[in-house]
């Protein structure tokens, strides 16, 4: 009897799972096979798939947009990393300790983050445009510019103008990550280090940073893998451009599938994207925690 | 302690700048919204195609969490470990890794180009922070409340909805509102999965309009289409900020 029931008990939890199962096997599962078997073949988008293993990915050395693409998204991943950690932390900062009007501030800081990135990257584009936007004219009637800024029209200010967008889409919900980190560490430790004599940047550094390094590891993290897969704005905001100068390595699969019409291809671009990140998440994982 | 609140003021300035001078340059001259709602199909038709969509997203992922998540909190069964594992790594593979086969996945499936089939690949996406949320909100509810529900008749599943999906509402809350802005917002995934104008949701509409007009566009236009993207997903998380909070806090993104 008993024995029973535990069994239609388990069948009972199968069955609540079983939607989840079924996205899962199907939804993911199943494109993680297929996306091996794909770039194993000569697939185009349209018509009938032929094994070519491994010429896929012996072109992928032979693709200078794709080698490119590597080195642009790697100096765009550092640099949004690191400026985008300092943002987030002053604002932290700023907004940890409960004021009058602080949850106005918190707010105001992460709502950026409410509105859509495609959203935001069209926003900028009206924002940086020199005779629509408001930005050149600020800038020229406090002396600071004398003719229109190139903001997307060279490659270093379209990263420069991208990685801007990027901050104040990003800053407030990498606050929050870091805030929830803040909030953790026990009153009772600052007041300790106080009555021990310990003045605000020896506070900072010998015990909020410590005790807030799990949390930091985790948005470097976010932010190292949400930069590397950097699309959106380089799709929408520069376009590649000026001269394919910010092509990301996911833009590249983008193009090798859809311009190109080499889903093979696209799929040995994506295998090779996964092994690295995964490979690279696990390494930060073990150094950073 | 007033510099505090000077260096406070001054960066809200400059967060909400933006935000603000999008919606002034919009509605400056309304004619902006007419031009904007005649464009293409009309904007009419991709706005209802991301509500279709955010709808489906949202109704699909409160379904499957919440079933899964009953499941994982309350129950024993085999391979239970191996899928919760399966599900968390969702997360661990890049968005554009998985979407070029899903693209082919659907097509076998007949849901290309289909509202549907981008609905179910965003319940996908959702589901590793949706199965970890309920888990919790589950594990947190005493058994005893469901064990009374049960000595009074009640099977498991009426258990649940009567007794335990009521207790568990803020969680449905959060997953809910993580659900809509990730689907009212996305950009690749309809990117890719939709390839007929007329299906298209507001991001991919209004990104193909700018790059089709490109040089010549409109630029007061183009803040119009950011607003109506924008705007929902602003009041939402102003009204809805504390749920929002709470899947930070739930240590949920760590899953």
């Amino acid at each position: 009897m008993r024995l029973t029931a535990a069994r239609s008990r388990r069948a009972m939890g199968w069955v609540y799972a079983a939607p989840t199962a079924l996205i899962v096997g199907v939804l993911f599962l199943a494109p993680l096979v297929l996306v091996v078997w794909m770039s194993l073949h000569r697939w185009p988008l349209l018509g009938s798939a032929a094994f070519n293993a491994p010429a896929n990915y012996l072109k992928i050395a032979g693709n200078p947009l794709f080698l490119d693409a590597v080195l642009f998204t790697l100096k765009y991943t550092v640099i949004t990393t690191v400026l985008l950690s300092l943002v987030a932390l002053g604002l932290a900062l700023l907004v940890q300790e409960r004021r009058p009007g602080i949850t106005f501030f918190r707010t105001a800081f992460f709502l950026p983050g409410a509105v859509g990135f495609a959203a935001a990257a069209l926003l900028f584009y009206g924002l940086l445009n020199n005779d629509f936007g408001p930005i050149d004219p600020l800038l020229r009637a406090v002396g600071l510019i004398d003719e229109p800024v190139k903001w997307i029209g060279t490659p270093d200010m379209a990263l420069f103008s991208t990685i801007a967008l990027v901050v104040w889409r990003f800053a407030g919900f990498n606050m929050l990550i870091l805030l929830t980190g803040l909030q953790a560490i026990p009153v009772e430790v600052y007041e300790a280090a106080r009555s021990d004599g310990a003045g605000r940047w020896q506070i900072f550094t010998r015990i909020t940073l410590p005790l807030l390094r799990p949390t930091l590891a985790l948005m470097l993290i976010l932010s190292v893998t949400g930069s590397l897969l950097a699309f959106d704005q380089f799709f929408v905001f520069t376009n590649g451009g000026p001269d394919n100068s910010t092509v990301s390595m996911v833009m590249v699969i983008y193009r090798e599938a859809f311009f190109r019409f080499d889903l093979g291809g696209a799929a040995a671009l994506s295998v090779v994207l996964l092994v690295a990140l995964v490979g690279l998440n696990a390494l930060m994982m073990r150094r950073l925690r | 302690m007033t510099r505090r609140y000077t260096t406070l003021s001054a960066l809200a300035v400059l967060f909400l700048f933006p935000l603000v001078w999008s919606g002034w340059a919009s509605f400056e001259d309304p004619s902006n919204y007419l031009e904007m709602a005649r464009f293409g199909e009309g904007v009419g038709t991709y706005a209802t195609n991301s509500v279709l969509v955010s709808a489906m997203t949202v109704a699909g992922t409160l379904v499957v969490a919440a079933l899964g998540g009953y499941a994982f909190a309350r129950f024993d069964f085999p391979g239970k470990n191996l899928l919760f594992l399966a599900t968390l790594a969702i997360l661990m593979v890049p968005y554009a890794t998985i979407l070029i086969p899903l693209y082919v996945l659907l097509g076998y499936l007949g849901l290309q180009n289909s509202l549907v089939g981008l609905s179910l690949v965003f319940v996908m996406f959702q589901l590793p922070f949706a199965l970890f949320m309920m888990r919790n909100a589950f594990e947190a509810v005493p058994r005893e409340l469901e064990e009374a529900a049960m000595v009074d008749g009640c099977g498991t599943f009426l258990a649940f909805l009567r007794v335990l999906l009521p207790a568990v509402r803020p969680a449905l809350v959060t997953v809910g509102l993580f659900a809509f802005l990730a689907s009212w917002n996305d950009f690749f995934a309809p990117l890719i999965l939709l390839n007929d104008g007329a299906s298209f949701t507001l991001p991919v509409a209004v990104v193909s309009m700018t790059q089709q007009t490109f040089g010549a566009i409109d630029y007061g236009v183009l803040q119009a289409g950011v607003m109506v993207m924008a705007l929902p997903c602003l009041i939402l998380f102003v009204l809805l900020q504390r749920h929002y909070v709470r899947g930070f806090m739930s240590g949920a993104l760590r899953g």
